[in-house]
């Protein structure tokens, strides 16, 4: 069997679509015929992450759920949601309760990143500003601009590295979002607290950032992101990369070129490769994340019939 | 009066002759007879009685004709003038003032203690006497300030007799002097338990009245004739002379010989032996009240029994004519007689009743309610021929009256909802005519807190139709004059929501206190008319925030701006509504102090639900909206920034979306075109393999 490494990336990603259900027959006759080639696939997220990203999007449309429904207490689905949960009073419960879940997200995410430095045995300037930063940087806005370039046909696509400004985008939306909305939601959840040092009115403040920033952070959550990451075509309909943890190597090639430049010159390539995930993981990942969509895509279907049609 | 008298000679500063009281049977020696015919009459008296001397009415007159000669009582200044003049020309005339101011007998003037009150009984015992054990007498014995005593009506120093047309109770004058007291508004009507009213007005307008005060007829009958001048009783005692058996009496003074015109009615004899059995006079001749008409010439029922006993008995127009007796006699007019209710009977004819021209008149004797049925609409229609107006019978029935009272009654409290409902309920006549907005009514009662209490609590005091509508006199809402008026309708539901009342008049929503053109609410503009709610369930807590908002609209749609309004706009009612804040009844202006959310209240409003409320939590805005830049600035510029925010995000990553999006198309069609040549490099691959595979099956 050939070896080289060009030719297992491109073995690997066509397995390893294979193996996502996209053409099952393949994968069959594959792994029947040919069972010692190199199906391996990139990881690109550590186990803490995928399950951190399930977390997000079980409270968060949970939160957006519950939340909008009494913003939006003035159509009638919000009334038979509030039902259906239990009553307002049921829907408040299940609100915070999901607010804790996403604190507790937020905090592991922290201690990840504490873990993280320590296992690599790496310093805080080399997390933040080594070549896999999640912070922005310069090249940042020379992709951008290339980018933008690209999209009209001015340029060529330019090499990502391991997160693209879009990426880091999202991640910082993440960050604001949980200090806006937490630290409102707070002073919601407590208000005689927190009236013991504000303003009475401060609370009414507090309401519109809370649900503003809400609508706006379910908005780009159930739009941009989905599409940046789901439904451009080249993906369409899911990138499961964040849940599997795993990217098929010629996507890697394909999307990260900076990143797996990187990854071949070190020679750590191979220390980043682990077998597929069983096809049951697959399908249940599949099923979980296509309920998530569908109701992020109702979230924003309401939203704008709430907004445009029955807006008072 | 007598008062007076005595304080003249307390402080008389003349002085007077010393003299033993003259018995009361010298009152006919004059004080003006000439001296020779005095002074012999005197020493008579002086033998006869033993040697005494007294003040002499002179004597009193020395100070007392002095018209400022005054005292001071109980901080007012009584005049002690005595009028000389009208004195001697009085019935008394002839006494001397110790006759009836025994107590000054003997006494050196000037006299300097209150005189004791005169007693008139020393002379006049039997009157006295009867005045004592009377109504009067015995309420001033209470010592009941309102009670008249000889002096209220007869006056003191200027009595005249009362044949004397000028004395206060002279025949003409006695409607008037007892009218003082007993006419409508006065102390003793208000506050003393006298059933009868409108007493004065009523005698004016009587025979009786009309006989006196228009024609002069001074040997008619006053107040006195009837209820006697001393010996005043109520008509409960059986010693009155208008108790029920003493009445005939009474009236026969007069009215002699009366029972022979009432025969048929009352058969003499009966008359004064079963006073109890047997109608008596004010039964038909109301008291005060006595008409200036023939009522029918009395006809016992038995004669109008031989023939409508009869089964088979048909009117020209072929009704049944059958009357049974035992309808009668189980219904609240077992006491009257046919002919009283179908009067104009001829007792002279054989068959009575052809002179019957009119339908029962039930005003004869019930003319007050008589009166409010022709006011009400019901009344109106009916006066103008209306077939579809109610008369009394529609309600009452005929033979069978029976009062309010009794469950069987088509008017017992429980049986007036359908009642009305005969002619009100959707699809019926009265229903047809109506033009207004209630609508289903009948339904509607039935399923309200005052239906439900009635009909299915059996709590005969709840509302019914005719609590609010009155019983005779229904008028429709826009009548000025109709009990569900909106200006009436508070003092309509006040009748049994007193206490709700109460507080409604004086809260903002009250035309006592605020001065508007525009309509303020009453009772019904919450509660509504015919399906009033129970105001601890859902329903009517939800749909209070409209009812409130038909009127303050901006004030109720920044509310469901708010928490409390989202949640309520949710089908909650746990968060504060409307009422919880403002009140319900008792709602004042924000800025009053006796508001719910006045600077000295609010917190302890907050803290019905929000226990730990602090005035700074009070502070919360519960109408803030974020579309006011004047009044909520902050607001205001924070939903501009987070919209602004919010639109800029999107546009920016909207652009950048749609910009990827046809060199996504083409990367993904450049993908599958690979995938395509991959695919057929690999079926190749596959086929070699397997190819391979056979040649090595074929060596082994």
């Amino acid at each position: 069997m050939p070896d080289s490494k060009p030719q297992l990336a491109a073995t690997a990603d066509h397995k390893a679509r294979a193996a996502t259900g996209q053409r099952p027959s393949l994968v069959e006759v594959g792994a029947k015929a040919v069972p010692a080639v190199d199906r391996r696939e990139f990881v690109r997220f550590p186990h803490l992450y995928r399950v951190l990203h399930a977390c997000m999007i079980v409270s968060f449309l949970t939160l957006a759920v519950t939340g909008l429904s009494l913003k939006f207490s003035y159509t009638p689905w919000a009334a038979r949601f509030s039902r259906l949960l239990g009553g307002f009073e049921t829907a408040g419960y299940v609100h915070r309760f999901a607010a804790i879940v996403m604190f507790g997200t937020f905090t592991a995410h922290v201690i990840g990143l504490f873990k993280q430095k320590r296992r690599n045995h790496t310093t805080w300037k080399g997390i933040l500003f080594g070549p896999n930063t999640l912070l922005p940087t310069k090249r940042d806005g020379q992709e951008f601009v290339a980018t933008i370039k690209w999209f009209v046909g001015m340029g060529p696509r330019p090499k990502y590295g391991r997160w693209t400004y879009w990426e880091k985008f999202d991640y910082f939306a993440v960050f604001w979002g949980i200090v806006v909305i937490g630290s409102t939601g707070l002073t919601l959840w407590f208000p005689i607290f927190f009236t013991r040092f504000l303003p009475g009115p401060f609370i009414n403040v507090a309401t519109i950032i809370h649900s503003d920033e809400a609508l706006l952070a379910t908005g780009f959550i159930f739009t941009v992101h989905f599409f940046n990451t789901h439904l451009r075509p080249e993906k369409f309909p899911m990138d499961t990369t964040i849940f599997t943890g795993h990217m098929p190597l010629a996507e890697l090639k394909r999307d990260k070129p900076r990143e797996y430049a990187a990854l071949l010159a070190a020679g750590e390539l191979e220390q980043h490769l682990e077998e597929p995930q069983p096809a049951i993981v697959v399908k249940t990942i599949r099923v979980f994340a296509w309920i998530a969509l569908s109701i992020g895509f109702s979230v924003v279907v309401w939203i704008l019939y709430a907004m445009l049609f029955a807006y008072r | 009066m007598e008062v007076s008298l005595t304080a003249v000679c307390k402080n008389s500063a003349a002085a007077c002759c010393l003299a033993r009281s003259p018995r009361p049977r010298r009152r006919w020696f004059g004080a003006r007879l000439p001296l020779g015919v005095t002074l012999f009459l005197l020493s008579i008296s002086l033998i006869s009685q033993g040697a005494a001397t007294g003040p002499t009415s002179d004597d009193c007159l020395a100070c007392h004709s002095d018209k400022s000669l005054t005292t001071k009582r109980g901080g007012r200044t009584v005049s002690l003038f005595v009028d000389q003049k009208k004195f001697t020309s009085s019935i008394h005339g002839s006494l001397q003032c110790t006759n009836c101011h025994a107590d000054l007998d003997g006494k050196d003037l000037p006299h300097s203690t209150p005189l004791a009150k005169v007693n008139c009984g020393s002379c006049h015992s039997d009157e006295s006497q009867l005045y004592a054990k009377s109504l009067h007498g015995r309420a001033v014995a209470r010592g009941d300030s309102l009670a008249p005593r000889c002096v209220t009506c007869h006056g003191n120093h200027d009595i005249l007799p009362v044949k004397d047309p000028r004395s206060s109770v002279a025949a003409m004058k006695v409607p008037f002097l007892c009218g003082q007291c007993h006419r409508e508004g006065t102390p003793v009507q208000t506050s003393r338990n006298i059933p009868e009213h409108d007493i004065l007005e009523n005698y004016s307008e009587s025979i009786h009245g009309e006989a006196l005060l228009k024609k002069g007829l001074i040997v008619t009958a006053n107040c006195a004739s009837c209820h006697t001048a001393h010996s005043i009783l109520p008509h409960t005692d059986p010693n009155s002379s208008i108790a029920r058996r003493n009445i005939a009496a009474t009236c026969t003074k007069c009215h002699a010989n009366i029972e022979l015109v009432h025969r048929k009615t009352i058969r003499g004899e009966l008359w004064e032996k079963q006073a109890n059995t047997v109608p008596a006079c004010i039964d038909c001749h109301q008291p005060h009240k006595v008409r200036n008409v023939f009522y029918s010439q009395g006809m016992a029922d038995a004669d109008c029994m031989r023939c409508h006993a009869n089964a088979s008995l048909k009117s020209a127009d072929g009704r049944p004519m059958l009357v049974r007796v035992s309808e009668v006699a189980g219904s609240r007019h077992l006491k009257v007689a046919c002919s009283q209710c179908h009067s104009e009977v001829n007792a002279s004819r054989v068959r009575p009743c052809e002179t019957i021209t009119h339908p029962v008149d039930c005003t004869s004797c019930h003319a007050e309610v008589g009166q409010q049925y022709q006011l009400s609409t019901h009344g109106q229609m009916h006066a103008k021929g209306d077939a579809n107006a109610p008369s009394c019978k529609d309600c009452h029935g005929t033979h069978h009256v029976l009062g309010k009272h009794a469950p069987e009654s088509l008017t017992f409290p429980t049986n007036v909802p359908d009642l009305c409902a005969k002619c009100h309920r959707e699809g019926q006549k009265a229903a047809l005519l109506y033009t207004g907005t209630e609508h289903s009514i009948i339904p509607r009662y039935n399923e309200s807190i005052h239906g439900k209490g009635l009909l299915k609590s059996g709590l005969t005091v709840t509302a019914t139709c005719t609590s609010c509508h009155t019983a005779h006199r229904e008028l429709p809402a826009s009548d000025q004059a109709s009990t569900v008026n909106p200006k009436n309708l508070p003092a309509t539901c006040g009748n049994c929501h007193h206490g709700i009342e109460e507080q409604f008049v004086q809260s903002v929503h009250s035309s006592a206190v605020t001065k508007t053109d525009k309509p303020l609410p009453v009772c019904n503009d919450c509660h509504t008319a015919h399906s009033i709610r129970r105001t601890d369930q859902d329903g009517f807590k939800l749909d209070i925030m409209n009812t409130c908002g038909r009127c303050h609209a901006e004030i109720a749609k920044t509310y469901f701006d708010t928490y409390h309004g989202k949640v309520s706009k949710l089908g909650y009612t746990k968060t504060a509504k409307c009422y919880d804040c403002h009140g319900a009844h008792d709602i004042q202006k924000v800025t009053d102090p006796r508001s719910h959310l006045s600077r000295a209240n609010v917190v302890a409003t907050c803290q019905k639900c929000h226990s730990d409320a602090t005035r700074r939590f009070a502070g919360y805005l519960t109408h803030a909206t974020h579309h006011d830049p004047k009044k909520f600035p902050f607001l205001y510029y924070t939903f501009w920034g987070m919209t602004a925010l919010l639109i800029g995000t999107f546009a920016v990553s909207g652009v950048h979306t749609l910009l990827w999006f046809p060199r996504a198309l083409q990367m993904r069609r450049e993908l599958r075109a690979e995938e395509a040549l991959e695919a057929e490099a690999e079926k190749n691959s596959d086929k070699t393999a397997s190819e391979d595979k056979d040649g090595d099956d074929a060596r082994q």
